[in-house]
């Protein structure tokens, strides 16, 4: 099908008022998690041949995540469609407002090929549980991925409202040119602005879903548990994570200098244990990143600061695990979004300074921070400023569906997880109810200064004040 | 070449108004509740004081009649100040949220955050209430301000050039005023939020230069809002609240201001016929001549109106009203009845004391009318049919609804105002304008128990298992493959 009349057939089915009621958005709801629930094998296949993930990594960051958000829109739908009553000021009495949430039209999501299954689909149940039609545009450097969605979704999911599209960037270009009621962008902050210039021209609400170096603070663990624990949430984030291709990814770390060896040593002995072997390990997506990355350890005194792996296999396309300390931080892998699995570490002399070096740095996605000390923690939560923030952990954050999700910044704007999905894909329509019954004569002109007085004191006197007016009105 | 010259003086002016102020900013100090308090008492304050003086400002601008300025924008102004110093505190605090079994065990919390330096460009028809409205809103979330008044409303944008630093710390709240060239440089620069006030056209170009710098936009924005008339309605109210909200807000130049009118056939005459006696009654037998009108903004604003107003298509359509004299600026309430959907009156937002009124046979076909449209700003319906109202709510989709009444719902802070589609994007009022000025940090606290190993590789069929019955919620699953059954 031509895609004018992708596009035409989405509008048409969302302006025939089907995607509305709660029947529609739900049995999509059902059949979207009976298909991740029938199709689990076959997702995990795709992902593996797509990136090389291991299939209990791939039920974790995709499948089963998905299956959780689904439960949770689920359980929480018919809440959400709730208009929300507000409470009224005097002025208003007689009256009753309330918050009616009405899905906005017809939606655009685009996706990226880094988690082609999950953030295709996370946003997806936002846009089908706020009541939209929708099309996905999947992305190219995951073909596999991009063919099942293709393949099933229509198969699952109502046809008329659910489009997928498949292609590259001229796709998306065409795609950009018609007039859309909310587009979604998970990808570069390049590409976020074309997306956002191209939404400009038809006025459309974007939410930007980018990246950025994500830091991880490091401080020094007294007890060897924590510090254990400490080391495999770490390796976890970097290299159990799409071999670092992910957005919430750890990008670089910061420690106290004298700190440095001890936590070298112990990621490298995580390492040896969990991540050498590469099917636990992500490939790399495409040949092109693959150079990208071989390039940032190309620079002589990167090179030189690898202290673990740092061998490639360009048929393979993997990249063993890889720590650098103290690259300079002039060097393009302190400057640019890593996205693979070389991790600088970043030492300083107090690691109280980590925050200055991170408000250096434009805005991160996230701050990881592992630290027991808590006028530290304080300390970070108010002086820098990211997407979120996370204590002694990474990458959880993710499945915590009562936190909003989305950058600031570079990296992005705009929030999605959870009922914060449902809002980005809603729009919240003021409705105020008043009736004939009350009717004060001040509201309308001719003007004269006895109207005035009284609406001042109407203003400005509480409701005793008022009623003594009223009553003084009377006499008069 | 003068004009080039001034306009490369204004872009390196504005780098520089902008990199001091991103250094104030973070200095820090606008992020205490103190520093935010004493700006919002100290606009009180200059509303307090000066309010002579901006009564006389908007006379000039606008000719508004001195009770409208007082209700429409100094008072909602004022009550919008005292509101935000009242809820400050309780705004500020970061909101506790539970976290979700797959994250136990943990505490979540979403911290309120100032976005940074943002910018604030307002309009020209409510010149005082559209700009101090929306820095209210970032000053209470902590940012640094800067706001650029419309040049439209030339004696407004110079009174807040000149008061406004009186009373709040000028080093972190900027005036600046200026046309198209000191706009145009502004934009250029990277802000952390830009909130625009205006037309559609402008709207676009705004959004345009934000995403270079990836900045997100409120757009309020205005359309062509409507107004459903039943024939089941107490009339005598109804058409009070019609003509007040029409050309009793500015003379019908207000964003929300009804635009046309559609009821049915039958009840048409009875509807104009109530509209004219109301007119009368508020604006006298020569309205040109009273004082409780605003007159058109300016001499372009007259010619656009004018314009509309002798479209061809028009003649014979003018059921009352019609007069207009060009030195005052004024043009008279004016009715139209049954106008054709492609005269130019139909093509834009009015604007303007013009009020086309459309025939349907059913009200409800109404509904249909108003969704072939771009979306408004606002949609208003007047009717005793509790039915009719409810199929209004779930049908019709604008910025906000609002039933058997016109305007009042814009001075209410608990509902979000702002517009959906063409209308706009982004919402503000009361805790709406600090959430839209604030950035809503996600902070999740973990300890070092509560250590899952299925997490991490290398990977086995039990890890599956386990992932599996925590990601489903699935608790007997959960247990039995913490012990490890069935063993595989």
């Amino acid at each position: 099908m031509e895609m004018k009349r992708v596009v035409e057939e989405a509008r048409e089915a969302f302006e025939s008022r089907i995607t509305r009621s709660y029947f529609w958005r739900s049995s999509q709801l059902r059949a979207l998690r009976d298909l991740l629930v029938e199709k689990e094998a076959e997702i995990c296949d795709v992902l593996r041949k797509d990136l090389g993930k291991h299939y209990v990594e791939a039920y974790r960051d995709e499948v089963g995540f998905l299956i959780k958000s689904v439960d949770y829109a689920l359980g929480n739908l018919k809440k959400w469609m709730t208009p929300r009553k507000v409470d009224l000021p005097f002025v208003c009495f007689p009256s009753t407002g309330a918050v009616v949430p009405e899905p906005l039209g017809t939606v655009l999501i685009f996706s990226s090929w880094n988690f082609p299954i999950g953030l295709s689909l996370e946003p997806l149940i936002g846009a089908l549980s706020a009541g939209n039609a929708l099309v996905l545009k999947t992305s190219e450097f995951a073909p596999a991925s991009s063919s099942f969605l293709a393949n099933n979704i229509p198969k699952y999911l109502d046809n008329k409202a659910v489009k997928i599209v498949e292609g590259g960037p001229v796709t998306g270009e065409q795609l950009l040119e018609y007039k859309w009621d909310k587009i979604f962008f998970t990808g570069s902050s390049r590409v976020g602005r074309l997306v956002m210039a191209a939404a400009a021209k038809h006025l459309t609400p974007v939410c930007l879903e980018l990246g950025g170096k994500c830091p991880a603070i490091i401080d020094k663990l007294k007890s060897s548990r924590d510090m254990m624990i400490t080391v495999n949430r770490v390796a976890g984030a970097k290299w159990g994570l799409c071999s670092g291709q992910a957005c919430i990814s750890i990008d670089y770390i910061l420690v106290d200098e004298k700190f440095a060896p001890v936590l070298i040593d112990s990621l490298k002995s995580r390492i040896s244990m969990s991540y050498s072997d590469t099917k636990n390990v992500a490939r790399i997506a495409q040949m092109q990143h693959f150079e990208r990355l071989r390039s940032f350890l190309k620079e002589p005194e990167v090179a030189a600061s690898i202290v673990h792996g740092g061998s490639l296999d360009a048929k393979s396309l993997s990249i063993e695990p890889t720590i650098l300390l103290n690259p300079p931080l002039d060097s393009q892998i302190m400057k640019e979004e890593i996205f693979g699995p070389l991790l600088p570490i970043i030492t300083l002399k107090n690691l109280e300074d980590s925050i200055g070096f991170i408000k250096a740095m434009p805005k991160p996605l996230v701050i990881y921070a592992f630290t027991k000390n808590e006028s530290f923690k304080k300390r970070i939560v108010e002086e820098t400023t990211s997407g979120g923030v996370v204590f002694n952990d990474a990458m959880v954050q993710f499945a915590c569906d009562t936190l909003p999700f989305g950058g600031i910044g570079e990296s992005g704007f705009g929030k999605y997880h959870g009922k914060f999905s449902f809002d980005l894909f809603t729009h919240g329509k003021a409705v105020l109810r008043r009736s004939f019954l009350i009717e004060f004569g001040f509201r309308y002109p001719p003007w004269n200064e006895n109207k005035l007085q009284f609406i001042r004191y109407l203003i400005r006197f509480n409701y005793f004040g008022l009623a003594l007016m009223l009553l003084g009105l009377k006499k008069s | 070449m003068g004009e080039e010259r001034r306009r490369l003086a204004e872009e390196f002016s504005a780098g520089e108004l902008v990199s001091a102020l991103r250094e104030n900013f973070e200095s820090g100090k606008t992020k205490s509740y103190e520093w935010r308090a004493a700006q919002l008492k100290g606009i009180v304050k200059m509303i307090d004081e000066k309010e002579g003086e901006i009564v006389d400002a908007l006379d000039d601008d606008i000719g508004k009649p001195k009770l409208e300025s007082f209700v429409h924008e100094i008072a909602l102004a004022r009550s919008s100040c005292l509101l935000a110093l009242k809820e400050l505190k309780k705004w500020m605090k970061p909101e506790k949220v539970s976290s979700m079994i797959a994250t136990f065990p943990s505490s979540a919390e979403i911290v309120p955050e100032p976005l940074g330096i943002v910018l604030v460009i307002s309009a020209w028809n409510y010149p005082f209430l559209l700009t101090i409205d929306p820095v209210i809103g970032a000053i209470a979330a902590g940012n640094v301000v800067v706001l650029k008044p419309s040049e439209i409303a030339p004696s407004t944008s110079a009174l807040f050039a000149r008061i406004l630093p009186n009373y709040v710390d000028s080093s972190c709240i900027k005036v600046v005023e200026g046309s198209i060239p000191e706009t145009t440089a502004l934009l250029e620069q990277k802000w952390d939020k830009i909130l625009y006030t205006g037309n559609a056209k402008v709207g676009r170009i705004v959004m345009m230069a934000a995403a270079k710098h990836l900045t997100p936009v409120v757009l309020e924005l205005g359309g062509k809002c409507p107004i459903v008339v039943d024939p089941n309605v107490d009339l005598k109210v109804a058409s009070k609240r019609i003509v007040v909200g029409k050309w009793g807000s500015n003379n019908g130049q207000a964003c929300i201001a009804p635009d046309y009118i559609i009821t049915t056939k039958s009840f048409a005459p009875k509807l104009i016929d109530a509209l004219k006696v109301c007119v009368e009654k508020f604006y006298g037998e020569n309205p040109l001549h009273s004082a409780d009108l605003s007159r058109v903004v300016n001499d372009n604003h007259f010619e656009r109106l004018r314009r509309l107003l002798d479209d061809e298509k028009l003649s014979g359509k003018i059921v009352h009203g019609g007069e207009r004299d060009a030195k005052l600026l004024k043009i008279a309430p004016t009715i139209l009845l049954d106008i054709p959907d492609d005269s130019l009156i139909m093509q834009e937002e009015i604007f303007g004391p013009l009020l086309p009124i459309f025939t349907v046979d059913d009200i409800e076909e109404s509904f249909h009318l108003i969704n072939l449209k771009p979306k408004p700003l606002a949609a208003y319906l007047f009717t005793r049919d509790k039915k009719l109202e409810e199929k209004f709510v779930k049908a019709v989709s604008a910025g906000g609804l609002l039933i058997n009444d016109t305007i009042l719902h814009f001075g209410n802070p608990n509902l979000p105002f702002g517009g959906v589609g063409e209308s706009g994007m982004g919402s503000y009022h009361g805790k709406f304008s600090f959430d839209a000025f604030s950035h809503k940090k996600p902070v999740l606290h973990r300890s070092f128990g509560g250590e899952v190993s299925a997490r991490y590789p290398p990977y086995t069929p039990n890890k599956h298992r386990f992932l599996r019955a925590l990601l489903t919620g699935d608790v007997v699953g959960l247990i039995l493959s913490i012990f490890g059954w069935p063993r595989t």
